[in-house]
């Protein structure tokens, strides 16, 4: 018998729910592979899937949405293997994919407490009813950090869902693909399409209009060096994003609020 | 007297006809005899004795179960206390993964668990499809959340479980009762003693089982089947430290009793004579409807049952024809027909206590209507009975009766309504029915009661504490508030 020849994966890109190549049909090297270089067009092609996908996401129980998370992480950890050899080198890649699957279980279990732990009924000096319950911003950009490859994008995407927004997210420049493959694993986890999308490329080529999106309604910019951050900061201005710095506080529900919005609402008391 | 007959005629009212859809039970294997589970085992009890548990739908048995007694308890007791020292100290998020387990498991054996509460406790099937068993994991799925978050539930303080809890639950919903209590504290970093009731031990029987599957650390949860005298044993043994109960006020005072002074903690989640208050602007059809379910849900057996219906006067004529005509369209029958409204009384015992509570309705002068409805010859059945011109004095109008019966009676003012809703030692729940959204605020305020429900009817939700004022108990269960009865704040 002759020895067994592989057959090789084609990455792509996850956007609408759907593997795609870029449109502008480029590619750059990266990890040994061809790998999608996005345009601005894929870009706002995401945006769009992801404004699409938000009403549904935002609707969903908070307790579902916990469901939802929790069933990434089990699809995660059942290709651990995978991601444990994407990841490779010397460092603890292992370890690197259990911190993944800790943070998506974490953020599956903060869904239906988000409102407990940040909202509040407010005591107000009069005949009225008065709560303040915290509700999804919209679209969210994530720009991952170029290491760790999958515990930064993980780190970045699971609060962001958590919350009720819908995600953009740019990946590791130089190692997309160990995100590239999460977008396997959100593909069969029922995350509805355009929830979540992955753009790899260029981050200088993609930043300036990721943050200047008049769709976007806030960037985690995790990934962003200082000077990238403070670029990202001054085109968010344009449609008022909010901005979460790289130093946002790490796990904790502030982080899942910080892509949320407080809602006041007010009703009188009476016969 | 004229009291749950069993009526023999066809219904009257044009009613649609529906033929049979009975649930298939081939899938589900109740063994004829179950042991003790402590320590991560089944054992064979000390006591050597045993009792039957029998499907009330058909007086048939379906399994002889291990009654424990002192012996059998203190291993329970003591197996949970050596699983304590290892359960407490494991990292939270690692116990969290363990929580989330058996709500998964729980997930996955849905309608083999379903299937077991309706013919063990006489529930439609479609009440423990629908309701217990995905509510049941979904408290597992809610608490699993909490274990690695405590810190974030209460800032400032760090959160200490307790040690072990004993736990005594009732037979209306025994497997999401046994959620309710079982979730938290192992969420929290106790380990559980649980008593589940005398007639309905089977599907706690098989979440032991279910532990067993989700590789629960031995001892962490341990099940000792049989009735009161091993619920007391329980309550009483040195080695627990947090005793959570849920059942009738008269045993809920004896155990406040039993405790007081071991420096135990206690919740106690009682009885309930709740009122439901329909105002004359408020959405007829919807009330009927919230009304039935408030208390003809699993056969009226719900601690927190709209069991006083308090109409306001100038719609208690349309409101009653309304109800009446409702209740000709209840099905009443075999449980496990996917098509039926109203199952089986959970005991003879019960059937007994409703029957008793009726006749004195009828000797106190209220009036009283049944629909016709056909009752199985076997098993233990009640029709869905409604009282008008009660009054309040009347015992069906004081005491909770736990079965589908409902005393109406009416009121003219807001103020009325409310004075007439507290007019009990209870304070549960309440329900309020109108179309004025201020007006909901302003009942809601004025309730003694732990939960109000507003245009809806026996809502229940992991996220949502649930408890009650009064000689309903004290403490909660659900929500972050829920996790407190079950952690010391150093």
């Amino acid at each position: 018998m002759s020895e067994r020849m592989d057959v090789r994966k084609t990455y792509k890109l996850y956007a609408g729910g759907e593997f795609v190549r870029s449109e502008s049909g480029r590619s750059y090297l990266a990890e040994g592979v061809n790998v999608p270089r996005s345009s601005r067009k894929d870009l706002r092609d995401a945006v769009r899937a992801a404004r699409g996908a938000f009403p549904g996401w935002a609707r969903r129980a908070a307790m579902n949405r916990g469901q939802v998370l929790y069933r990434v992480a089990e699809m995660l950890d059942a290709r651990r293997p995978q991601f444990a050899a994407l990841l490779g080198g010397d460092r603890a890649p292992g370890r690197e994919v259990d911190a993944a699957v800790d943070t998506l279980v974490w953020y599956a279990g903060l869904a239906d407490k988000l409102a407990q732990l940040v909202g509040t009924v407010n005591p107000v000096a009069g005949p009225y009813f008065s709560f303040s319950l915290p509700e999804p911003t919209g679209v969210v950009g994530v720009v991952a950090p170029d290491e760790p490859a999958l515990l930064g994008i993980v780190r970045g995407l699971a609060p962001v869902l958590c919350g009720g927004s819908t995600v953009v997210a740019l990946t590791s420049g130089p190692r997309p693909l160990a995100a590239l493959c999460l977008g396997e694993v959100l593909a069969t986890s029922d995350v509805p399409a355009g929830v979540a999308n992955l753009l790899s490329g260029s981050r200088a080529e993609l930043l300036p209009w990721l943050a200047s999106h008049m769709d976007v309604n806030a960037i985690d910019a995790g990934g962003c060096s200082e000077e990238e951050l403070r670029a990202v900061e001054e085109a968010a201005a344009a449609s008022v994003k909010r901005v979460v710095r790289p130093d946002g506080g790490g796990q904790g529900p502030h982080r899942a609020a910080a892509f949320m919005e407080l809602k006041t609402v007010w009703h009188p008391v009476g016969t | 007297m004229a009291i749950a007959k069993r009526v023999d005629l066809a219904p009257r009212s044009p009613v649609f006809e529906y033929a049979p859809a009975p649930e298939a039970t081939d899938h589900v294997r109740i063994a004829s005899r179950y042991d003790l589970f402590v320590g991560g085992r089944f054992v064979r009890a000390h006591s050597r004795r045993r009792f039957e548990t029998v499907n009330p739908a058909t007086d048939e048995v379906l399994a002889e179960v291990a009654e424990a007694d002192e012996v059998d308890v203190d291993r329970a007791v003591s197996a949970a206390a050596d699983a304590f020292r290892s359960w407490s100290a494991m990292p939270a998020s690692r116990r969290a993964r363990y929580v989330f387990r058996l709500s998964r498991l729980i997930q996955e054996r849905a309608r083999e668990l379903a299937v077991v509460e309706t013919m063990d406790g006489g529930k439609p099937i479609k009440e423990s499809r629908d309701v217990d068993v995905p509510l049941a994991a979904a408290h597992f799925f809610y608490h699993a959340g909490w274990a690695d978050k405590l810190e974030w539930a209460f800032p400032n303080r760090r959160p200490h479980p307790i040690g072990v809890a004993g736990q005594v639950i009732p037979w209306n919903f025994p497997l999401l009762m046994l959620a309710w209590k079982v979730a938290p504290a192992l969420a929290t970093g106790n380990t559980v003693v649980l008593k589940p009731a005398e007639t309905t031990p089977l599907t706690a029987l098989l979440f032991a089982e279910i532990c067993q599957q989700a590789e629960l650390p031995p001892g962490v949860v341990n099940v000792v089947t049989g009735a009161g005298a091993t619920g007391s044993l329980v309550v009483g043994h040195p080695g627990v430290r947090k005793v959570a109960f849920t059942g009738s006020t008269e045993v809920g005072k004896l155990i406040q009793r039993q405790v007081a002074g071991t420096g135990k903690r206690l919740t106690l989640e009682l009885g309930g004579k709740a009122a439901n208050i329909v105002f004359d602007d408020a959405p007829l059809d919807q009330a009927v409807e919230g009304i039935v379910n408030g208390i003809y849900f699993n056969q009226g057996h719900v601690c927190c049952a709209g069991s006083r219906l308090l109409v306001q006067e100038s719609i208690a004529g349309p409101l009653i024809e309304k109800l009446r005509r409702r209740l000709g369209t209840l099905r009443v029958g075999d449980p496990l027909d996917k098509n039926t409204d109203v199952g089986a009384i959970n005991s003879r015992q019960q059937l007994a206590r409703i029957e008793e509570l009726v006749r004195a309705g009828v000797e106190e002068g209220a009036e009283l209507y049944q629909p016709e409805c056909r009752l199985p010859e076997r098993g233990s059945w009640f029709p869905p009975t409604l009282f008008t011109g009660v009054a309040q004095s009347s015992r069906i109008a004081r005491e909770e009766i736990f079965g589908p019966v409902l005393a109406a009676l009416t009121f003219r003012t807001p103020d009325e309504a409310v004075e007439k809703a507290n007019n009990t030692p209870y304070g549960l729940s309440a329900g309020v029915w109108t179309e004025k959204g201020s007006r909901i605020l302003w009942v809601a305020e004025r309730m003694r009661a732990g939960v109000v429900w507003a245009n809806t009817y026996n809502r229940f939700d992991p996220a949502a504490p649930f408890g009650g004022y009064k000689e309903s108990g004290f403490g909660r269960e659900g929500g972050l508030q829920g996790l407190l009865p079950y952690v010391e704040l150093r």
